[in-house]
């Protein structure tokens, strides 16, 4: 596991001199936030339907233990197979071991955010296997031997010309002067190259985004059809899912799809959702001989009845990571693991440790966007302060950071000298500005003024003014 | 402990205390009932409403859909879209009785191979388990009728809604699947189809296709 999370500091000041990156995200941010609003505007009952969303996984993670068994024991009566998995090694583990089994020397493999939790493709590549991804964005970003920067767009984070040179530089195989100018031929040529994966692949292993209880199914949700072709040519299907993936009936699981495309990618549906249960049946002339779903843990057991118990409801959709000011100035990278935005920072500290992922639960300006559009309506910035409590409470904030709340503390607690105190700092600033109306540089704050200036207090304190309107 | 026991130890150990036999029926009563939430409106109406709500969901997405009243003309439709599309004069099917029987010499040249699809195949025919208004939707279910594959290997997905089963929401389609296989079977895969293939991983550019069909192409029959 690479701990890159705790370097978001680091990683935020080289994602902002980025201009390749910063490019990527200033196209491609605001796109994502008026697809979705055009898809909410058109459908009058979104906000009623995300209450819905939400009650049913309230309702499954209090009673997650019975709907694993019942879940179980459907998947078994359909002939497919359940492997648990604690940890990362666990499933690692799991997924090699049905590999070797089916002989396998290649997989296909749909998009799944469990995969790149247990970096599984370094485990079979080390054990001789070669992994193929076959989503178009994580293909290049396996290409690059990088991380998805987005939940749902993997590759949101690079511009056509890097997606070109990339495919020169692995598609040996093909005319050198061939044009790629354009998109859709950088699609196609995608296409071609996967479509002889697909074909010879032994095993193909896909996510999962829900599980239901009732029938022993897993669901999958793509657009571009890659998933299907993964888990159908092949003679082996391997579903990777975590235990919080389970709803309980197909009209439930109906409920949560009305609001996971609308909120991802603005569509009204995705153009494939499939729903898979057991392995070939007597007469099926295609389709996998074999189901196996891996069930993973991985610390989220241990965040059932805590106060950060609603994060397990996410259906990962990404919209977070879209309507986030501090994701699109910066993109996914520099959260440094799996799980981007502000669902990442609450997520990665309960996986890795909060130790491990120092800062993510400070990237947020608390403008609390998220947790609006969230469609599970999980409350995100209110999750993000319970983190900085544990930071706080742990020790593990800088001296200076410490102190300074520290002081905070004590003038809040002192009204009148508080009063005085921003008063007085009020007047300094604003003759600092000198009718400019912003400050270049601000004692303390350079931090901020680096990067932008501080707009300079307008002479009067909030508390100034509130008194004078009661009154 | 395996672990599963591991898993599930933690996961009672964490969850709110009540009596065991209390949460079971909750649960045991929820699967039973398998009550529908919220239904959208958009979808629901008379067969003309919901055709024409599927008609323009598909078509947004990049699909084509067309209404016929006699489902013998099929097999022409089929080979003058395969002409339109300059696509050869080949469509595979799998074993559904609705599509054996038609006369798929009115087609003309047309000639229909059998089976689950190959790479090679340009262009396939299913005949839909349902139709949905709400999204212009197709679900398909795996099995010798309909192979899975003739949904993702061709170029080209030809697909016969009889109007009978377009309904408006997803949840008819569950009850019917329901009714046919029994409450709490599925068949080994429910495809639900919403247009050609797309992908928009590249600057957020949307590209069709990406990996499965081309075209999607719905003949109703009324």
């Amino acid at each position: 596991m690479d701990l890159g999370a705790a370097n978001f500091k680091d990683n935020v000041g080289k994602a902002l001199a980025d201009d390749k990156l910063q490019n990527a995200m200033t196209e491609t941010g605001p796109r994502f936030i008026y697809k979705r609003t055009k898809a909410r505007d058109a459908l009058p009952e979104f906000d009623a339907l995300r209450d819905q969303a939400r009650d049913i996984k309230d309702h499954v993670l209090d009673h997650l233990d019975i709907y694993l068994e019942t879940y179980e024991a459907k998947v078994k009566a359909t002939g497919g197979h359940v492997h648990w998995a604690e940890t990362p090694d666990d499933a690692r583990a799991a997924v090699l071991e049905i590999c070797r089994k089916a002989n396998a020397k290649m997989v296909t493999k749909g998009k799944s955010m469990i995969s790149e939790e247990i970096d599984l493709n370094q485990h079979l590549e080390a054990n001789g296997i070669t992994p193929v991804e076959t989503d178009l964005g994580e293909y290049i970003i396996q290409l690059r031997n990088e991380r998805p920067s987005h939940i749902i767009a993997p590759a949101v984070h690079l511009t056509r010309d890097q997606v070109e040179a990339d495919f020169r530089r692995v598609h040996t195989h093909l005319d050198p002067k061939r044009d790629l100018t354009e998109i859709p031929a950088l699609v196609e040529e995608a296409r071609a190259v996967l479509r002889q994966k697909y074909l010879t692949a032994d095993v193909g292993i896909t996510g999962a985004n829900f599980l239901i209880a009732e029938t022993g199914t897993s669901i999958i949700v793509t657009n571009e059809g890659n998933g299907d072709l993964t888990q159908t040519l092949p003679k082996v299907h391997i579903v990777l899912a975590s235990i919080e993936k389970l709803v309980p009936t197909l009209e439930d699981a109906t409920t949560i799809l009305r609001v996971l495309a609308r909120s991802a990618t603005g569509q009204d549906f995705s153009n494939y959702t499939t729903f898979s249960t057991g392995g070939r049946r007597p007469g099926d002339p295609d389709g996998p001989v074999e189901y196996h779903v891996i069930l993973l843990d991985n610390g989220r057991s241990a965040v059932l009845g805590t106060e950060f118990q609603d994060m397990l409801r996410c259906i990962r959709c990404g919209a977070c990571l879209n309507h986030c000011p501090v994701y699109n100035a910066v993109g996914g990278h520099a959260y440094g693991w799996v799980y981007p935005g502000p669902i990442g920072s609450v997520v990665t500290p309960a996986l890795i440790g909060i130790e491990n992922a120092k800062h993510l639960p400070n990237a947020s300006t608390f403008c609390g966007r998220c947790e609006e559009v969230c469609p599970m309506r999980i409350p995100i910035p209110k999750m993000l302060r319970h983190w900085r409590e544990k930071e706080f409470e742990r020790h593990l904030q800088p001296t200076s950071m410490r102190w300074g709340l520290g002081l905070w503390a004590w003038m809040a607690k002192h009204p009148k000298l508080y009063r005085k105190a921003t008063a007085l700092a009020a007047r300094i600033l604003a003759n600092q500005a000198f009718g400019k109306g912003r400050l270049k540089k601000v004692p303390l704050a350079s931090g901020w003024t680096e990067f932008r200036d501080m707009p300079a207090p307008q002479g009067k304190t909030f508390h100034q003014l509130w008194k004078e309107r009661r009154s | 402990m395996s672990a599963r026991e591991t898993i599930m130890a933690r996961v009672r150990a964490k969850l709110p205390k009540g009596p065991e036999g209390a949460r079971r029926e909750a649960v045991e009563l929820h699967m039973a009932q398998h009550p529908r939430n919220l239904i959208p409106a958009r979808g629901e109406g008379d067969i003309d409403h919901r055709i024409r709500v599927f008609t323009e969901m598909m078509v947004a997405v990049g699909g084509t859909v067309e209404i016929i009243d006699d489902v013998n003309e099929v097999p022409h439709h089929v080979a003058v879209y395969l002409r339109d599309g300059n696509l050869p004069a080949v469509v595979r099917r799998g074993s559904d009785p609705l599509l054996a029987k038609l006369p798929w010499h009115r087609g003309g040249t047309l000639e229909v191979t059998e089976g689950p699809a190959v790479d090679a195949d340009r262009a396939s025919i299913s005949h839909a388990f349902a139709g949905v208004a709400e999204s212009g939707t197709i679900v398909q279910i795996s099995g010798p009728e309909n192979p899975t594959t003739l949904n993702f290997l061709p170029e080209a997905h030809i697909v016969v809604l009889e109007s009978a089963a377009l309904f408006g929401s997803y949840e008819e389609a569950w009850s019917k699947l329901r009714s046919q296989m029994g409450e709490g079977n599925m068949p080994r895969t429910v495809n639900m189809i919403s247009g050609p293939s797309r992908t928009a991983d590249i600057e957020q550019t949307i590209v069709r296709p990406a990996h499965g069909p081309k075209n999607m192409h719905v003949i109703i029959v009324r």
